[in-house]
């Protein structure tokens, strides 16, 4: 009888490490699933939308078929750039602080900004821009967009090339320092050159990231339907544009928002997955 | 000479790092000022009853978030609620279940889905998820749960429940590779102890993995939640943007972040846009301090690690 009981309380366990092994299983395809989806809709939809007006033209007058959407497309570049331009050497200088002097309190309190600050919505980056920027020139413009942008890359930017710099092994710096090298030359000669294609991954990063971010651009470069390379006025972008046309009851407009939103994927997740190949790449060979 | 030459080009470079670090601190102090400041005319006139007050109505002048907040509570604490045991799942199926080649595939899987812009989710969500909701999970739930108040009413697609769903596909990634590498920081020898005991391998899950990683599961959930709270275009594409505190899961509300979106370029009336500000400042402090939250956690963890 106690036997009996034995194997049954056995076999209850059992039971249980297989339930427990199938709903992780189950969980794992329930993470899985609507990644394929998304993917399979953005892909099917959008690429079966795509058409080489699609990067040549303009958009058309409401109601009309056809019409692209190049001015989206460049003005995504444009502000990314902008951003870029603003984000990168304050980040990397950041970047640059943090691993070399890691003890000091100053460098605490950076790391818990960079911390706290990529933790800010990004529909609060958009009001900052918006009014620190669009409300002194009285105009919404890519430039603000820019500064938007830089808000989200910059703790990206600080935290990657921190990493990266980290990884630059302390006999390098000893041996410039031996040669009697001041520190600063030790840093721009030998760890910021040596690391340099690893910083780029860093920042491709961040683009990647910034890329796709629609709400901070709302109020800040607003969006026009026609070209422009104007940094001081309102200039398209692909997220925007893929908001206006998703929301719109047109049909042809929920067409391209597809094709567009295919643009943007193949965009972001080749960066990503380049850059997370690279870095995961530099941090088993520890970099050197 | 040369030394003193280098020791204060030296103290320079020291100076420029510590005056751009500076200033990066510096702006995030500048944009709590900011936001301060712009939502002043709203935090003066309604004072913290703001917070209390349910009716939004801008034509009139009359501005309270309630409705907001508890769009932008609900919708996140619905996401956690789903997120939270499915990433703890997946976390431990790539740590425990999965070879070490397979477990960097499927790690990198659901990396890729923190990559996606929210905008391609929102895009999904108006176009499959809405309709999915409306014609088979509401209805389900109505069957089988619909003597609960939360799951009486009208579905239409869009509300509380799609736009609960799509956060918790935004946030599963970010929650299940937290608790991936607090799962890896547990010690070999505690699991091997386990086994010892005579443990099966969920007895050895719950008793060497699980409970010495509680601090760390739950940062993974603060953090996963600082995402919920901020998130934006996906919540306002899917939400419905109706200002309505209800019971039902299936009817359209509003969050924070999304009658910012919707509102702010319209908004002309100065008190109009200093309520919003003044709600952007307050989704900034609730963001903020459950990021402070979950960092301050971490700290803890790491001391007893």
């Amino acid at each position: 009888m106690s036997l009996k009981i034995k194997i049954n309380y056995r076999l209850f366990r059992e039971i249980k490490t297989q339930l427990f092994k199938l709903v992780t299983i189950l969980s794992a395809i329930a993470v899985i699933l609507p990644l394929l989806l998304i993917l399979k809709f953005v892909f099917v939809q959008g690429a079966g939308s795509l058409n080489l007006s699609f990067f040549t033209e303009l958009p058309k007058p409401v109601g009309e078929v056809g019409g692209g959407m190049k001015h989206a497309i460049i003005g995504t570049i444009v502000i990314v750039m902008i951003g870029a331009m603003i984000a990168v050497p304050i980040g990397i200088t950041c970047g640059i602080y943090l691993s070399e002097f890691s003890k000091s309190k100053l460098s605490k309190t950076l790391k818990l900004t960079v911390d706290l600050m990529s933790g800010i919505p990004s529909i609060v980056i958009g009001i900052f821009a918006y009014l620190i920027v669009v409300v002194p020139m009285k105009s919404f413009s890519a430039f603000a967009g820019g500064v938007a942008l830089s808000i989200i890359m910059l703790p990206i930017i600080i935290k990657t090339s921190e990493e990266i710099l980290k990884l630059v092994p302390n006999h390098l710096r000893e041996a410039g320092l031996a040669l009697g090298l001041p520190r600063w030359k030790v840093i721009l000669f030998i760890i910021l050159k040596g690391s340099i294609a690893n910083l780029l991954t860093g920042i491709i990063l961040a683009i990647s990231r910034a890329a796709g971010e629609t709400a901070p651009l709302l109020f800040t470069a607003f969006g026009n339907m026609y070209m422009s390379y104007d940094i001081k006025s309102p200039m398209a972008t692909l997220p925007v544009q893929i908001y206006t046309y998703a929301i719109s009851p047109f049909k042809d407009w929920q067409r391209q928002a597809w094709a567009g939103a295919f643009i943007l994927m193949v965009l972001i997740l080749a960066m990503n997955l380049f850059a997370r190949f690279i870095l995961t790449k530099i941090k088993d060979k520890k970099g050197f | 000479m040369f030394k003193l030459n280098s020791k204060t080009q030296d103290s320079l470079l020291f100076y420029i790092l510590r005056f751009i670090s500076l200033l990066v601190i510096f702006l995030l102090l500048f944009i709590i000022f900011i936001l301060f400041k712009s939502a002043w005319p709203s935090i003066s006139q309604n004072g913290i009853g703001f917070i209390f007050k349910t009716e939004w109505n801008p034509v009139e002048q009359h501005f309270g978030a309630l409705a907001f907040i508890f769009g932008t509570l609900i919708t996140s604490f619905l996401a956690l609620l789903i997120a939270t045991p499915v990433s703890i799942f997946v976390a431990l199926f790539i740590s425990e279940y999965l070879p070490k080649s397979a477990s960097r595939i499927l790690s990198l899987l659901v990396e890729m889905v923190a990559a996606i812009p929210s905008i391609v989710f929102g895009l999904f969500g108006i176009f499959y998820l809405a309709p999915m909701v409306r014609d088979s999970f509401s209805p389900f739930l109505k069957t089988y749960l619909g003597f609960l108040p939360f799951f009486q009413g009208p579905s239409f697609g869009i509300g509380i429940l799609t736009a609960s769903l799509i956060l918790a596909i935004m946030i599963i990634p970010t929650v299940t590779s937290i608790c991936r590498s607090v799962f890896e920081l547990i010690p070999k020898h505690q699991k091997e102890a386990a086994y010892a005991l005579g443990s099966t391998k969920f007895e050895m899950i719950k008793l060497a993995v699980l409970s010495p990683s509680i601090s760390g599961i739950s940062s993974a959930v603060v953090l996963g939640l600082g995402r919920a709270l901020g998130e934006t275009m996906a919540v306002t594409m899917l939400i419905g943007n109706s200002p309505n505190i209800t019971k039902s899961i299936f009817a359209p509300a509003a969050t924070m972040a999304s009658v910012m979106a919707n509102e702010y370029t319209d908004a002309n009336n100065p008190q109009h846009v200093a309520s919003l500000c003044y709600l952007a400042l307050l989704l900034f402090l609730i963001t903020f301090l459950s990021n402070l939250f979950a960092k301050s956690i971490v700290k803890n963890f790491s001391k007893m690690g």
